[in-house]
């Protein structure tokens, strides 16, 4: 058998595993791994500026492929630097594998140089951990952490690993396990049998249902199944934050992301429904407003592969714990088998009411003569990237109207922390998604806020050539902290607007990068062409816009899913 | 609701952690925990004890145990028929002979045992379900001055054929 040491086992079981991609940053406690990498010519290892951002690039790389993303780095700081990281893709379900380094096991509790309880911090945003105490344990625990942190609901999962046990000059006999499995952890895959009768029988008889799909369909690769039994029973659908794409934006049948700042159409739908179907949604406070007033008329059916998201904070009186994919598989499957279908005439007359609501057009807005609207700058990159960049973005104002504004058409081009709702994500997970797709034009939609928390990745851009288009969205503010400043705090705006916020354009160009700056509409689409044309390059847009503009709809307070404010004077009589 | 709860779990470093951390995280109340390897040396065994609200909130809490990689089972004891089981050792000062005989009477009736002796004091030892160890100690406080209680926490098992097994 081949002998290798510790840190040419974690390096050959990487390459044994087809990783291509690793993101780090190295330090004492993983050097010897960093001089086995360095003989590898198989990895491809990209050296970031900050540890945070290697997580985030990791993320997303594995959000737009569906892979797991490896991430590698030192002890103590290094590790502590990945934890937002690590709870951005905790609570999205993002599967991770971050390989940490520790000082060696004979100091390990003595508050030596760079010790962090590196299992201890993540515990609570992992998936799983491991510490490795022994070079042969390395294989099996890299082999166990891909297949958890990939299986069930994905996750991120730590690998902890001392110094000592990298060490290069103990060999040990090498091999990587072939499969692994676990007596605790199997998770359930196909939906029990009854209860996809039942489910099925329930959507036939509902004359107002609602799909209401989540990021979860999107991670279950079920977009097929979505659209296919939509299509087959005229279902109106409506993705969460995370499930944008996962429908298609453009569809006729689509009525809009739903929630906080969801459609009128989707949030009135979904509280008049006598039928809820979710497929990998959650019910997260941003979705249900006041749970207690929560669509009072409707039957729950969730499908969920993690039993704990079922009736967690909404009731499910038809719970189906599954693959996504699969469960939806096996109800088409049966309907196919029974050629059921549902009650043409009740639908119909439930679309007339949507299309009512829709009428309304909630996403209409008011251009200026002076100033640039944010919602104009999304229609503009939409029509110009003819709706196929992926686009990643930050967290804010900017944010949310990416998500109204720029109509997704397939699964994994929206890429966001939505569960964490991590400002700073949006630029590494940028470069995360162009390393993935080099051929796939990549932007990153940004607000002035968000940008500067992980800004020296402009570095790493220069570095490896990421030819990603950050798009900023430029109030001057903490938009999204002053919208609600304005809505409940009397208009006090403390601490959210921003006083000197840099010269982008210089700043990208001491990277060595493109600047452009637009101050009116009339540069603003001759910019974007540029940016996009502009095909090996990084190119800043920098947008001026409305300051004061806010992000409408939004659900008022303790209200029920249809209780809205449509503009700052408008809200709905529900 | 007083709830007690089994956990199958495997026999490895960090599991006990993650167990008493996602009690932590999700402000679930423990009110006993034991933990100690089974006759299979790879698995643990855990009871806790603790305090829920509604049922939904059990429920989660058992799915949230599940949902660790390392636990294998979970069950919840007191739906069903079972048998529970905490061990404490109790000091108390024995001041004359008197008091000495009272204790000794009273440890008698309780089926307890007097495990440690010194010219002034008397460990009892003492095993039952939670109920009759705080009768104990209720009566027990009333003839003499408690210098120290150790409870071992509840352990419990279901009644009859059912076995929560690897
Ligand atoms: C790391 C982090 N800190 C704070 C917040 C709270 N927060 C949410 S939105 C927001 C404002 C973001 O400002 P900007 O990036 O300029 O976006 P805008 O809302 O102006 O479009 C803040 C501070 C957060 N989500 N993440
Ligand atoms: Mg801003």
């Amino acid at each position: 058998m081949e002998m290798l040491s510790g840190a040419e086992m974690v390096v050959r079981s990487l390459q044994d595993e087809g990783i291509e991609h690793i993101f780090g940053y190295p330090g004492g406690s993983v050097l010897d791994i960093y001089d086995a990498i360095f003989q590898s010519d198989k990895i491809e290892h990209y050296l970031v500026r900050h540890e945070q951002a290697a997580v985030h690039m990791a993320d997303a790389y594995s959000r737009a492929t569906g892979k797991v993303g490896v991430v590698l780095v030192t002890a103590g700081p290094g590790a502590t630097n990945c934890i937002t990281g690590i709870a951005t893709a905790y609570m999205d379900s993002i599967p991770l594998v971050v390989l940490s380094g520790q000082v060696p096991t004979h100091w390990i509790g003595d508050d030596a140089f760079q010790e962090t309880d590196m299992i201890g911090v993540s515990r609570p945003v992992v998936k799983h951990s491991f510490s490795c105490r022994t070079a042969e344990e390395i294989p099996i625990a890299i082999k166990k952490a891909f297949y958890i942190a990939s299986t069930g609901r994905p996750g991120p999962v730590v690998i902890d690993l001392p110094k000592d046990v990298q060490n290069p000059l103990n060999k040990f006999p090498y091999e990587y396990p072939k499969s692994v499995s676990l007596r605790s952890y199997s998770p359930t895959l196909s939906g029990h049998r009854g209860q996809i009768k039942r489910a099925v029988a329930a959507l036939l008889s509902a004359k107002k249902p609602v799909l209401y799909v989540g990021g979860g369909s999107i991670i279950a690769n079920a977009s097929k199944q979505v659209l296919e039994l939509a299509e087959k029973l005229n279902l109106p659908v409506t993705n969460t934050l995370m499930g944008l794409g996962a429908f298609p934006g453009e569809h006729k049948q689509f009525i809009g992301m739903l929630g906080m700042h969801g459609t009128y159409e989707a949030n009135r739908s979904m509280h008049n429904a006598d039928l809820i179907f979710s497929a990998g949604a959650r019910f997260d406070d941003r979705v249900t407003n006041n749970v207690d007033k929560f669509c009072p008329n409707a039957k729950i059916m969730q499908i969920d592969i993690d039993p704990t998201s079922i009736s967690k904070n909404i009731h499910a009186d038809l719970p189906i714990v599954g693959s996504i994919e699969i469960v939806l598989q096996q109800m088409l499957d049966l309907l196919e088998e029974t050629k059921a279908t549902n009650d043409a005439e009740s639908i119909n007359a439930w679309w007339d009411q949507i299309n009512e609501w829709r009428a309304k057009d909630c996403l209409a807005y008011k251009t200026s003569e002076t100033h640039i609207k944010p919602q104009q700058v999304i229609q503009c990159l939409y029509k110009v990237t003819k709706g196929d960049a992926i686009v990643t973005s930050d967290v804010g104002q900017h944010q949310m109207v990416a998500a109204q504004y720029y109509p997704f058409k397939e699964p994994r081009q929206w890429i966001n922390s939505g569960g964490a709702g991590t400002m700073g994500f949006g630029l590494p997970a940028a470069m995360g998604c162009k390393i993935a797709f080099p051929d796939r034009p990549v932007v990153c939609v940004t607000g002035d806020g968000s940008i500067q928390m992980n800004i020296q990745e402009l570095s790493t851009c220069m570095q490896y050539n990421i030819p990603v288009v950050i798009l900023l969205l430029n109030n001057r503010s903490l938009g999204m902290v002053k919208q609600w400043q304005k809505m409940f705090y009397g208009g006090r705006q403390s601490h959210s607007y921003m006083d000197s916020v840099p010269d982008f354009v210089k700043l990208s160009e001491a990277y060595n990068h493109i600047g452009i700056k637009v101050d009116t509409i009339d540069q603003l689409e001759p910019a974007l062409v540029r940016a996009f044309e502009l095909k090996d390059r990084v190119v800043f847009v920098d947008v001026a816009i409305d300051p004061e503009e806010q992000v409408f709809p939004m659900q008022v307070k303790f209200g029920s899913m249809e209780d809205m404010y449509l503009s700052p004077t408008e809200r709905t009589d529900a | 609701m007083r709830s007690i709860i089994s956990v199958l779990l495997e026999n490895e470093p960090g599991a006990l952690a993650r167990v008493v951390g996602l009690f932590a995280q999700r402000s679930y109340n423990i009110e006993s925990l034991t933990v100690s390897p089974t006759n299979d040396l790879t698995l643990s065994r855990m009871t806790i004890t603790t305090e829920v609200d509604c049922s939904a909130t059990l429920e989660q809490m058992m799915k949230q145990l599940h949902k660790l990689v390392d636990v294998l089972r979970v069950s919840e004891l007191t739906e069903g028929s079972h048998v529970e089981r905490e061990l404490m050792l109790l000091k108390v000062r024995t001041l004359n002979s008197e008091v000495r005989e009272e204790i000794k009477r009273t440890a008698d009736i309780y089926r307890g045992q007097i495990v440690d002796i010194t010219p002034s004091l008397y460990t009892i030892q003492l095993t039952g379900a939670c109920s009759k160890l705080d009768a104990f100690i209720a009566t027990i406080g009333e003839t003499s001055e408690i210098v120290e209680v150790v409870r071992s926490g509840v352990c419990g098992i279901a009644r009859g054929e059912k076995a929560l097994r690897g």
